[in-house]
């Protein structure tokens, strides 16, 4: 049984939540998040190749990776770890589809017990408008699919 | 009852509503909670009349409902667009589980804790 995803976007501030529980301990998904090697191994929608040109997750680093889609289609993201501690991250994320909508990412880890920990990822958009673009953009994902569901349905 | 005839024909007007860019944006806005049709067209570089158009085909393809007076009244997502919306949050929900599968499963390969480097910033260098 895996661990279920929480996510809260509230209506009408530029702010999105996700919480999940991890059956390892801080340390652990903390190592997860600043290797490189490990982050291409779970960053990245199933069947999507992942290219890593920078990854320094420590205090005053940066970051920069592309996502391929099976079609082929590139998608780039960058932004910078403005501090990295042992259980907790503050960095800047920007998907180069929309440039300079940037969001600022906090993400923090509380151990439960030996064997488990808590993330908390806490995003803020520069306004309600790109909060809601990014989950319209979304939307408008789901809503393509619905409508290759209803393709399916028409054949 | 409806007929198959009748269904068929009602996911054909889906269909075709919902292949148009902007109608997914006003079916996106009304999403979180109904607006007017001035309202649903500033975002978009088209005049309130082909808004009003772009509504007319989501209205009879069952995705929204609107009050008689159109003009002033505010438009409404149907619940046939709210199943979409359902099935919307539960695919970006999807996104994150399959993330965090995935980070499960990086986590179950690395079972020995490693050893952290510290920040670059003096007051990060913990003391042991």
């Amino acid at each position: 049984m895996s661990n279920p995803v929480h996510i809260d976007a509230p209506e009408g501030v530029p702010f999105i939540e996700i919480r999940r529980e991890f059956d390892a301990p801080v340390a652990a998904v903390m190592n997860a998040h600043r290797d490189p090697d490990l982050v291409r191994q779970w960053l990245g929608p199933d069947g999507y190749e992942m290219a890593v040109d920078t990854w320094d997750c420590r205090s005053g680093g940066s970051y920069a990776y592309v996502h391929t889609d099976p079609a082929g289609a590139l998608f780039g993201f960058r932004g910078s770890f403005h501090t990295v501690r042992d259980d907790f991250i503050v960095q800047t994320f920007e998907f180069d589809g929309w440039p300079d909508v940037v969001s600022l990412e906090t993400l923090t880890l509380t151990a439960l017990d030996d064997e488990r920990c808590a993330l908390r990822i806490w995003s803020t958009y520069p306004t309600v408008e790109a909060r809601d673009g990014m989950v319209s953009s979304g939307m408008e994902h789901g809503l393509t699919q619905g409508y290759a569901k209803l393709d399916g349905l028409l054949a | 009852m409806v007929d198959d005839r009748d269904i068929q024909a009602g996911l054909d007007r889906a269909f075709l509503a919902l292949a148009d860019p902007v109608r997914r944006a006003i079916v996106a806005r009304l999403s979180r909670g109904p607006a007017t049709v001035t309202e649903l067209a500033e975002p978009h570089a088209i005049s309130t009349q082909a808004v009003s158009r772009h509504i007319q085909v989501l209205e009879l393809a069952g995705l929204v409902t609107r009050s008689r007076d159109a003009q002033r009244r505010p438009v409404h997502l149907a619940p046939a667009a709210l199943a979409e919306l359902t099935a919307w949050i539960d695919e970006h929900r999807l996104a994150h589980e399959r993330r965090f599968r995935a980070l499960d499963a990086v986590l179950t390969a690395t079972r020995t804790p490693p050893t952290i480097t510290p920040g670059t910033h003096p007051a990060e260098q913990e003391e042991p």
